[in-house]
């Protein structure tokens, strides 16, 4: 697996560097900077972006791998200002340390737009960096990694670039600006080079620049241009290892069956006829549930199914009905959590208005590897193996449910089956490590049958949106949205132990900071009581809101009688954001008859990019067909155009898929839905030809993995209006019409 | 009492219970993980391999009953240096992001090519909808079968 245990103790301790070959770069913002996690002593000058050592040149990616080609990009940040040639760059996940703290994780929790650059709100959005840096949330997620990486990877790469080409110098005693890089190498004046790694050694003793100036746009040979994923060979071969593929001398095989009522307890259990079955070896009662370990995961979860339980009931609603109606019950002057945007006075609206309600139903993440992690309790260390988002927490909380300190516990950041905001938690891991802990001694995996992948997870919440709303000369006058759902932020403080206080600025994402220019501009959330756990599910608040948003202005575009993209693009305020519009309607031929075929069109900007998709559907002979999609983005700099696109089609599949089929129902207090036959994901004979166009606006550079997600349910419910006359305010779509 | 059958060529031989899926045969058995679990209810394909060619969900298929059979994973359909053309059309189009679901994927456009040259798309269509992939990679899934189906025509 990682490399990094070993290298941190053989190679990167500041004194035995020269020993040993290897040295480690990065660069600091911060007078004080966090302890370099390769250095097992918190010497401070070797930092820990780049190791170069005799076999060659490794690039620390602080941010995980779960699908997004985010340790090529980063990856590519560094090769870029370090000359390396593509296919010299090695990678692998950084460990847990408060050094891979993501800077970008909080900037757009300030009030302020993300189309808002103005000095006051950049300079809050940096501020947030201070609390960002001393939480040190090492968290992937948010599409933040390009934001947070942009120009700290880069800067790695020139520091070690500079400490490289000083270490050539003095080696052949001239002076440092004679020397140039090229190829993985120091060139000299009379063309003879050095390799990286023949310098490492004299390097780790180099002193390190502060902050060489990076390479302008115009030189960029990596980056702006597709380069080959990092993964993508192993990812074709069967070679990449997951944390369900990691395999030790004596490893057992477990399986977890917790409480379906979630967060209750396990009154109790009987498994006399579970311990008799062949191949099991243990059961091991657990808060709240019970392992069985057993020869193999098969067996394991056999067995589990042969256990009867006497579980207690949640403390929730029972039913999502019942939970439904709590929501409806929320809109109320107590409930108010939030009203991040109130331009004009919407109260101050006469004549007539127009209501509507939209509701959307709790969504499982379903990660095609369901959450599994191997781990090793011995000689008072853990040892634990996860594809996880939030590496400084799964270590926090295995080192509390294996009875250790945290720095007793080492992890190992595996590639990911997925993560979609699933794999921020850190139950996989708490599961793993207590099994571990019952089995001190004996390597074990712990791998989640899809059924309780499916029924345990932290969801996306359910919510209702009201609009009232207004129209005046063809236009939008007045627009009014209160959102309601529970709280993420609020399940999650409960279970993280985070210290979140405050509004849940979830609730509203993806609504309040629009571009569009209504007179009257109201956008409100309500907090609906906790239910059952909610999480990040890809593109979060937007998720929700992007469909109420963006379904209220098309209808009001019917309404007016407008074309609905005209209609939208006459009330934008901002620039980038009209242009992916247009762009669409170039892409689609908005405009153009279509006979038995109909477009939507909708608008998201989540995470501080515009996004406009347009879908077609045709009404076929075994129900409707999507023939058609197109997207464009504006991410402000194109790292890697054809990564972005990829991502752009994953993120448009993943809310077709919720859009069409995706709820997650609750009945007695449990999920009703167990597995892909009933929480069935699109598949590939429903997935229309995706074109997708990546514009620049030269804006702030901006994470992409999340953003296409939210317009794809509006522009699925706007085009089947447009092709049925029948408007639906509720997902998942496939209640109301029937689909090829 | 042992059970063997042939995977990738070599032989196997696996002291389990003949009704344990082959899918954990391979993967707790013989460490074999290329295969991977998603469903255990043939609804996703992830756990695809080939039992005397043809393409089947490990998962529903019992080790009993590969018993003398030739078994094939993607371990043993190619290798990172000696790709088969499904792989390498695979690489080409970077059709992978998780690449949890890609193993089946390969495994299943494989058989499907062993079968039938030149898939028209409806075919592609039919033959890889079994196959879920949670990031989306259905359109280059699409390019990249069409582009392997060339290769080997041309081969």
């Amino acid at each position: 697996m990682s490399r990094i245990g070993t290298i941190a103790r053989r190679t990167f301790l500041i004194g035995s560097a020269a020993i040993a070959g290897g040295v480690a770069f990065g660069t600091w913002r911060y007078l004080k900077p966090y302890a370099n996690p390769l250095a097992a002593d918190n010497a401070g000058a070797i930092t820990p972006y780049v190791l170069i050592d005799a076999t060659g040149v490794t690039i620390v990616t602080p941010r995980a791998e779960m699908g997004q080609g985010i340790q090529s990009t980063l990856a590519a940040l560094v090769a870029e200002e370090l000359d390396l040639p593509w296919d010299q760059v090695r990678v692998m996940h950084g460990p847990p340390a408060k050094a891979y703290y993501n800077a970008a994780m909080f900037e757009e929790a300030v009030p302020f737009s993300p189309t808002d650059q103005s000095r006051m709100a950049n300079s809050l959005r940096a501020a947030m960096h201070i609390p960002a840096k001393f939480l040190a949330v090492q968290l992937t997620g948010g599409s933040t990694s390009i934001p947070d990486g942009y120009e700290k990877m880069r800067a790695a790469g020139a520091v070690a670039r500079a400490a490289l080409i000083n270490a050539a110098a003095a080696r052949l005693g001239v002076a440092a600006a004679s020397l140039s890089t090229e190829g993985g190498a120091v060139v000299a004046p009379d063309g003879s080079r050095i390799a990286y790694t023949d310098l490492a050694v004299d390097a780790a003793r180099a002193d390190l620049p502060d902050a060489p100036p990076l390479k302008p746009r115009s030189e960029w040979k990596l980056l702006g241009r597709p380069l080959p994923r990092v993964d993508v060979l192993a990812k074709s071969t069967g070679t990449a290892r997951f944390a369900g593929d990691v395999r030790l001398p004596g490893m057992r095989f477990a399986t977890v069956r917790m409480n379906p009522h979630l967060g209750a307890p396990m009154n109790g259990f009987d498994a006399s006829t579970a311990e008799t079955m062949p191949g099991v070896e243990r059961i091991i009662p657990l808060p709240g549930g019970v392992a069985v370990v057993a020869q193999t995961t098969w067996h394991a979860i056999q067995a589990a199914e042969a256990i009867r339980f006497d579980w207690a009931p949640a403390a929730y609603p029972p039913t999502s009905a019942q939970m439904r109606d709590q929501i409806a019950a929320s809109f109320t002057k107590e409930r108010l959590d939030a009203t991040p945007r109130d331009d004009g006075d919407v109260t101050a609206v006469t004549g007539e208005l127009w209501q509507a309600e939209y509701h959307v139903p709790h969504l499982a993440h379903a990660t095609m590897e369901p959450m599994q992690a191997a781990a090793i309790l011995k000689d008072g260390k853990l040892t634990l193996w996860v594809g996880t988002q939030a590496p400084g927490l799964a270590q926090q909380f295995a080192a509390a449910a294996a009875g250790l300190e945290t720095a007793d516990v080492e992890v190992h950041t595996t590639v990911m089956g997925g993560g979609f905001g699933r794999r921020a938690e850190v139950d996989a891991s708490v599961y793993a490590a207590q099994v571990a802990r019952a089995m001190e001694g004996t390597p074990v995996l712990v791998t989640w049958s899809r059924e309780e992948d499916m029924s345990h997870d932290m969801f996306r919440p359910m919510a209702t949106g009201r609009v009232t709303a207004s129209l005046s000369g063809g236009r939008i006058n007045s627009f009014d949205l209160a959102t309601c759902s529970p709280s993420i932020m609020e399940t999650l403080s409960e279970r993280a132990n985070l210290p979140l206080a405050g509004p849940d600025s979830t609730i509203s994402q993806g609504a309040w900071e629009q571009p569009y220019g209504f007179a009257h501009y109201r956008v409100a959330a309500y907090r609906a009581p906790k239910t059952v756990p909610l999480g990040f599910w890809r593109s979060v608040g937007a998720s929700v809101n992007g469909f109420f948003h963006d379904c209220a202005v098309d209808e009001l575009a019917h309404l007016a009688g407008a074309d609905p993209l005209e209609f939208r693009l006459s009330q934008m305020t901002h620039d980038p954001s009209r242009k992916v519009l247009e762009a669409v309607a170039e892409m689609s031929s908005w405009g153009t008859p279509r006979p038995g075929k109909a477009l939507g069109v909708a608008f998201c900007l989540s995470f501080g990019v515009p996004t406009a998709e347009v879908i077609e559907v045709e009404q076929g002979t075994d129900g409707i067909r999507l023939t058609g999609a197109w997207a464009a983005v504006d991410v402000g700099v194109a790292l890697d155009p054809a990564n972005i696109e990829a991502q752009v089609t994953g993120a448009m599949v993943f809310g077709l898929s919720a859009a069409i089929r995706g709820q997650i129902t609750f009945a007695d207090g449990q999920v009703q839905e167990q597995n892909f036959y009933d929480y069935e994901p699109l598949r590939l004979y429903q997935c229309p030809d995706i074109q997708v166009r990546v514009l620049e606006s030269g804006g702030p550079i901006r994470g992409i993995g999340e953003p296409g997600t939210p317009p794809a349910a509006p522009a699925l419910a706007n085009a089947l209006f447009a092709l049925t006359g029948t408007r639906v305010r509720e997902l998942p779509l496939a209640k109301t019409f029937t689909f090829a | 009492m042992a059970i063997s059958f042939s995977v990738n060529g070599s032989p196997a031989s696996l002291d389990l219970p003949p009704d344990t899926p082959l899918l954990w045969a391979l993967r707790d058995g013989l460490n074999l993980t290329g295969t991977k679990f998603g469903c255990g209810v043939a609804a996703c394909g992830a756990c695809t391999v080939h039992v005397d060619g043809v393409a089947v969900r490990s998962c529903q298929t019992a080790l009993g009953d590969v018993a003398g059979a030739e078994v094939t994973t993607i371990e043993g359909l190619g290798a990172p240096a000696a790709l088969h053309a499904v792989q390498a059309a695979w690489v080409d189009h970077q059709v992978a992001q998780c690449g949890y679901c890609q193993s089946g994927q390969i495994m299943q456009a494989a058989a499907l090519l062993a079968e039938n040259p030149a898939p028209s798309l409806a075919q592609i269509d039919e033959a890889m909808s079994g196959n879920l992939c949670r990031c989306g990679t259905y359109p280059r899934i699409r390019a990249a079968v069409q582009d392997a189906a060339r290769r080997l025509r041309e081969v």
